[in-house]
C-alpha cells in the first residue's frame, strides 16, 4: 500500500524543493547564490533577499541518495584525510566540481544500466515476480539504475563545442549528472559560516573560500563552558552580527533592510515555535509519527526557518498531527512497543538499516535531540545572539545532559540508543559520559553503535543489530521489572 | 657550561617531567598544567605558579580514558585524560584547558567531570574572529577569567606590574627559543634532531625565567661554533607534534637535519611576541590576535592560500630541501590544510612526506623507511 502523504508532509517538502529552485534560478540569472552553514544566522542573509544554500542539508541528502562514498572518495583523491567529517568531504569534493554522474555510452549517447541496481518487480497483487529462468525475483525495469560514475563539471566545460557531436556529447555529459536537488545545487558566490556547531567548519568554509575565491562571512561562537551565556560572549557575538551586516552590505551593494530583517526574525521565530510544536507531538503515548520523520523535517527547519513558508507548512503538519492524535492514527508502520531517544545524527546512507530491527522490535524513536537544538526562538538582536550560541556541539555536558534528559522525560522513552559518529568529533567527544547520567538519572539503558553521518564505510550493520537487541532486551527486562513492582 | 653539559640539562627535563614536578612541589611551589593551544602561560608565571605543557605522552597508553572517549580521537587530548586519571597528573594544582579545535571541545568537558572536586580545571575559550576590536575585547574577557580562578589557586592577586615582568620572561624565553631554532639549523653537527626536540621540549616543564638565560647560554655556544660543513639534507617539519626521540633518531641516522620548524609544540608556539608596554592584559590578547598562518586559527583571507604559502617561505628561507609533515592522527585541523599545502609545495617544486603519527606508536619501521626514501630523493 502506498504511504499516505499529509498535506503537512507534502508542504514541508515543497518548501525545500521551492529554496533549490529558486537558488538554480537566481545562479541562472546571474544573482549572487551563497553557501552556509545550517545554524549561521539565516535572518541576515534573508534581509539582503539572498539565495542561500546549506551544503549540511546537501550532503546529507547525497548521501541519502547513496552518493556519499563516491563523493566521499573524491574529497580523499583531492587530498583530503578520510577521518574528515563525512559532510564537509562530500561538500568539498562538491565545491571542488565534483559530481556522481550516471555512467553513459559516449557514441550512442544512451545510460549503461546497472544490472545489480533496482527493486523486484511485483504483480498486480503486490506479489514478487519469479524469473523462471533464474528462480530469483524479477527486476523492475523502472527502478533500475545506470551505474554511478564521478564526474567534473569544470572538466565538462572544458570540453570542445565545434561539431555537433561535440556539442551532443558536452550536453548529454552535463545532463547525465544525477538529477536530485542536492547535486544540482549552484555553486557559491560567497559563504556564510557559524561554527557554533563545530571547529572543523571554520577550515571546511576556508576551504570552499579559497577553492571558489570568493568571500566568506564569519560568525565564531566559541565554545561554552557554563549554561548561561555570559554577556561578554553576547557582546562579541553581537559585534559579529554588525560586522556580517556591513560585509553583506558590501557584497550586495544594499543597505541593510530592517523591515526584511524583522520579518525574517518574525517568521524564523514562528517556524522554530512550530517545529518545537511539532516535535512536542513525539510526547504521546503511541507517538503519532517516528523521530525518523523529524530527521527528515530537518532540511525546512534548516534551509527555510527564516521564510514564511515554513512556519505556514510546520503549522500545517500540526493540523495533521492533532487530527492524527484524535483518530489514534500514527505514520510509524509498526506497533509501538519500545521508545526511544535517536542520539546523534542519523547514517543517512543506512536509514533503512537503522530501521529494520527498530521496527523488527517494536522500537519507535520519540526523542531526538535535534528538537530543542533548532528550537532558537528570540525577541531581539542580543537575544538572537543568545539563542545561536546554544547550539548542539557549542554548549557544556550539563546544558547537553539537561536538554536531553528533557525530552528524554517528556516524551516517554524506555531507552537510549547512541550513534558514535566518526564524522562527528564534538558531539560524540562526551557522550559516554552523558549515557553514565542518562542512565543514572533516568534509570534507563543506553546502547552504543559505530556508525557515520555520510560515509557508509564507518557503519557495521551487524554491530548495530546486536546493540539494539541488547537495548531491546534491557528494555524489556526494565519493563518487566516495573510491572512485577507495580504488582 | 659547555654545549653538551647544556643539552643534557635540558634532556633530563625533557625525559623526566614527572620528576620536574615533584621537584617543583617539594620546594612548595604550585603547578599549573597547560593544555595545546595558547594558553596565556603569562598569566601562571605572573600568579607566582609553574606552567608545564601537556602534550600527550610517548610512553603512555590509553586504557582509563577509553571510559570518556571513543577512539578517534587525537591522543594529546586522550593521553592527557590519561595522566589525569591515572595519577600522573595527581601533583598539579589546576590546569588550563583550551578548545579551540574539535577535540579539545568535548575534552574540557570529559576533563572536568573527571577531575571534579579532585583539580580545578580552568576553562578557556578563545575567539577565532581575534583581530578586531570585539574579538581582542573576547579574548581579554576570557583571560580575565584564566586570571581569576588563578589566583583562587595561588591564593594571590595578580598584578598588571608582576603580569608586565611575567610577559618579559616569555619573551625573553620565546626570542631565545626563535634564535635556537635558527642556530640549530646553521649547525646540524651541534644539535641533532633529537637534541634539538629536547631542546625546545624543555621549555613546556622547566620554570620559565630558568629556561630562557639557560638557553641563551647554549645559543651563545653555538653562535660561536664555525660555519657549518654539513654534508646531509635539510628539512622543515611541520605538523602538530614531533618529540619522540626514536622517531627523531631516523632524522640522526640519515643525517637529515631540521633546518625550521612549522609545529605547534615548538616555532608556532612561539612565533609571537607580547607588546611589553601598555595593558598587559590587552597585550596578551593582540599577542593572540597576531597569531597566524597556523591550521587552527580562522585566517579573515582565506580565499588566499597564506598559511600554505608562509610554509613554502619558510622552507626556501631555511634553506631545506624539503617538508616532512607529521600528519597527526584524527587531527582534522591539519587533515583540512593539506591539500592547500601539499598544492603550494608542488608548485614551489618542494618535495614533502607526511608521515602519519599518534602517541601510542611505538614500532618506527615504516616511517623509518619512508623518511629514508625521502632522505634519497633530497
Amino acid at each position: 500500500m502506498a504511504k499516505v502523504v499529509s498535506p503537512g508532509v507534502k508542504a514541508l517538502r515543497k518548501v525545500v524543493e521551492d529554496v533549490y529552485a529558486d537558488a538554480r534560478k537566481a545562479h541562472a540569472e546571474g544573482k549572487l547564490v551563497g553557501w552556509s552553514s545550517s545554524k549561521f544566522p539565516c535572518e541576515l542573509a534573508e534581509a539582503f533577499d539572498l539565495n542561500v544554500m546549506y551544503p549540511e542539508n546537501q550532503a546529507a541528502g547525497i548521501a541519502a541518495n547513496r552518493d556519499g562514498e563516491i563523493m566521499c572518495k573524491a574529497a580523499e583523491d583531492l587530498g583530503y584525510d578520510n577521518d574528515i567529517c563525512g559532510y564537509a568531504r562530500i561538500s568539498l569534493a562538491y565545491a571542488a566540481g565534483k559530481r556522481a554522474s550516471r555512467k553513459f555510452d559516449p557514441e550512442t549517447l544512451e545510460f549503461i544500466i546497472d544490472p545489480k541496481s533496482g527493486k523486484p518487480l511485483k504483480d498486480e497483487n503486490g506479489n514478487v515476480v519469479i524469473d523462471p529462468e533464474t528462480g530469483k525475483p524479477k527486476k523492475d525495469p523502472k527502478t533500475m539504475q545506470p551505474y554511478t560514475v564521478l564526474d567534473d563539471i569544470y572538466e565538462i566545460e572544458a570540453l570542445p563545442e565545434t561539431t555537433e557531436k561535440e556539442i551532443a556529447y558536452k550536453n548529454f555529459r552535463r545532463e547525465a549528472i544525477k538529477p536530485y536537488r542536492q547535486m544540482r545545487m549552484p555553486q557559491p558566490d560567497f559563504v556564510l559560516c557559524c561554527n557554533n556547531i563545530c571547529n572543523c567548519m571554520t577550515k571546511w568554509y576556508e576551504n570552499i573560500a579559497r577553492m571558489c575565491n570568493i568571500p566568506l562571512i564569519m560568525i565564531d561562537i566559541p565554545y561554552n563552558n557554563t549554561v548561561d551565556v555570559h554577556d561578554t560572549n553576547v557582546a562579541y557575538v553581537r559585534a559579529q552580527f554588525d560586522a556580517a551586516i556591513h560585509q553583506l552590505e558590501e557584497l550586495t551593494g544594499k543597505k541593510f533592510d530592517e523591515k526584511k530583517f524583522e520579518h525574517a526574525c518574525e517568521n524564523a521565530n514562528r517556524t522554530a515555535k512550530a517545529w518545537l510544536r511539532v516535535c512536542d507531538y513525539l510526547q504521546y503515548k503511541p507517538a503519532p509519527y517516528s523521530g525518523f520523520d523529524l530527521f527528515n523535517h530537518m532540511a525546512d527547519v534548516v534551509t527555510a526557518r527564516g521564510k514564511v513558508a515554513a512556519a505556514e507548512a510546520f503549522e500545517l503538519l500540526e493540523k495533521d498531527l492533532a487530527e492524527a492524535v484524535k483518530n489514534g492514527t500514527t505514520t510509524t508502520p509498526f506497533p509501538e512497543k519500545y521508545r526511544v531517544m535517536f542520539e546523534g545524527i542519523p547514517c543517512w546512507p543506512k536509514l533503512p538499516n537503522l530501521f529494520k530491527p527498530l521496527k523488527a522490535n517494536g522500537v519507535n524513536v520519540t526523542a531526538v535531540v535535534y528538537a530543542p537544538a533548532f528550537g532558537f526562538v528570540y525577541n531581539n538582536m542580543d537575544e538572537m545572539a543568545r539563542a545561536y550560541y546554544k547550539a548542539p556541539n557549542s554548549v557544556c555536558i550539563e546544558q547537553g545532559v539537561d536538554w536531553r534528559e528533557g525530552i528524554c522525560r517528556d516524551n516517554k522513552v524506555d531507552g537510549v540508543l547512541v550513534h558514535y559518529n566518526r564524522s562527528c568529533k564534538p558531539w560524540s567527544g562526551y557522550m559516554a559520559e552523558m549515557q553514565r547520567r542518562f542512565t543514572k538519572d533516568l534509570g534507563v539503558p543506553c546502547a552504543g553503535f559505530d556508525g557515520d553521518q555520510a560515509d557508509p564505510r564507518n557503519f557495521n550493520e551487524a554491530q548495530y543489530e546486536t546493540r539494539v537487541q541488547g537495548l531491546v532486551e534491557a528494555m524489556e527486562a526494565n519493563q518487566a521489572k516495573k510491572e512485577a513492582e507495580a504488582k | 657550561m659547555s654545549t653538551e653539559v647544556l643539552l643534557n640539562e635540558f634532556k633530563e627535563y625533557s625525559e623526566h617531567p614527572h620528576r620536574v614536578l615533584s621537584q617543583y612541589k617539594q620546594e612548595g611551589k604550585k603547578v599549573i598544567g597547560v593544555l595545546p593551544y595558547y594558553a596565556p602561560v603569562e598569566l601562571v608565571v605572573a600568579a607566582g605558579m609553574v606552567p608545564m605543557g601537556i602534550w600527550g605522552s610517548n610512553k603512555k597508553t590509553i586504557a582509563l580514558a577509553k571510559e570518556y572517549c571513543a577512539t578517534f580521537y587525537c591522543t594529546i587530548g586522550q593521553l592527557a585524560l590519561e595522566m589525569l586519571l591515572d595519577g600522573t597528573l595527581d601533583q598539579l594544582d589546576g590546569i588550563i584547558t583550551p578548545t579551540i579545535c574539535d577535540t579539545l571541545r568535548p575534552m574540557s568537558q570529559n576533563y572536568r567531570v573527571a577531575m571534579e572536586g579532585k583539580l580545578p580545571c580552568i576553562f578557556l575559550a578563545h575567539p577565532q574572529n581575534r583581530k578586531p576590536a570585539f574579538g581582542l575585547q573576547f579574548t581579554v574577557d576570557q583571560y580575565m577569567h584564566v586570571k581569576g580562578e588563578l589566583e583562587k589557586i595561588a591564593g594571590t592577586t595578580i598584578t598588571d606590574e608582576a603580569l608586565r615582568d611575567a610577559i618579559k620572561v616569555m619573551n625573553r624565553s620565546r626570542k631565545a627559543r626563535r634564535e635556537f631554532v635558527k642556530l640549530a639549523g646553521q649547525h646540524p653537527e651541534a644539535i641533532s634532531a633529537v637534541n634539538r626536540s629536547a631542546v625546545l621540549r624543555a621549555a613546556w616543564f622547566m620554570e620559565p625565567a630558568v629556561y630562557g638565560p639557560k638557553l641563551e647560554e647554549l645559543n651563545a655556544e653555538l653562535a660561536k661554533l664555525p660555519a657549518s660543513n654539513w654534508k646531509g639534507c635539510k628539512v622543515v617539519t611541520s605538523g602538530i607534534i614531533c618529540d619522540n626521540p626514536n622517531l627523531l633518531q631516523i632524522f640522526d641516522d640519515n643525517h637529515i637535519a631540521i633546518a625550521a620548524d612549522d609545529v605547534a609544540q615548538e616555532t608556532r608556539s612561539f612565533r609571537v611576541d607580547a607588546s611589553e608596554e601598555g595593558d598587559p592584559m590587552m597585550a596578551l590578547a593582540q599577542q593572540f590576535a597576531d597569531q597566524d598562518y597556523d591550521v587552527l586559527l580562522y585566517d579573515e583571507h582565506s580565499n588566499k592560500n597564506r598559511r600554505a604559502d608562509y610554509v613554502v617561505q619558510m622552507v626556501k628561507d631555511s634553506g631545506a630541501q624539503g617538508l616532512v609533515l607529521f600528519m597527526q592522527q584524527f587531527c582534522d585541523p591539519e587533515e583540512m590544510e593539506y591539500p592547500y599545502l601539499k598544492k603550494a609545495l608542488d608548485d614551489a617544486g618542494i618535495p614533502h612526506i607526511k608521515l602519519g603519527v599518534d602517541q601510542q606508536m611505538r614500532d618506527f619501521g615504516q616511517a623509518s623507511t619512508a623518511i629514508q626514501a625521502f632522505a634519497d630523493v633530497l
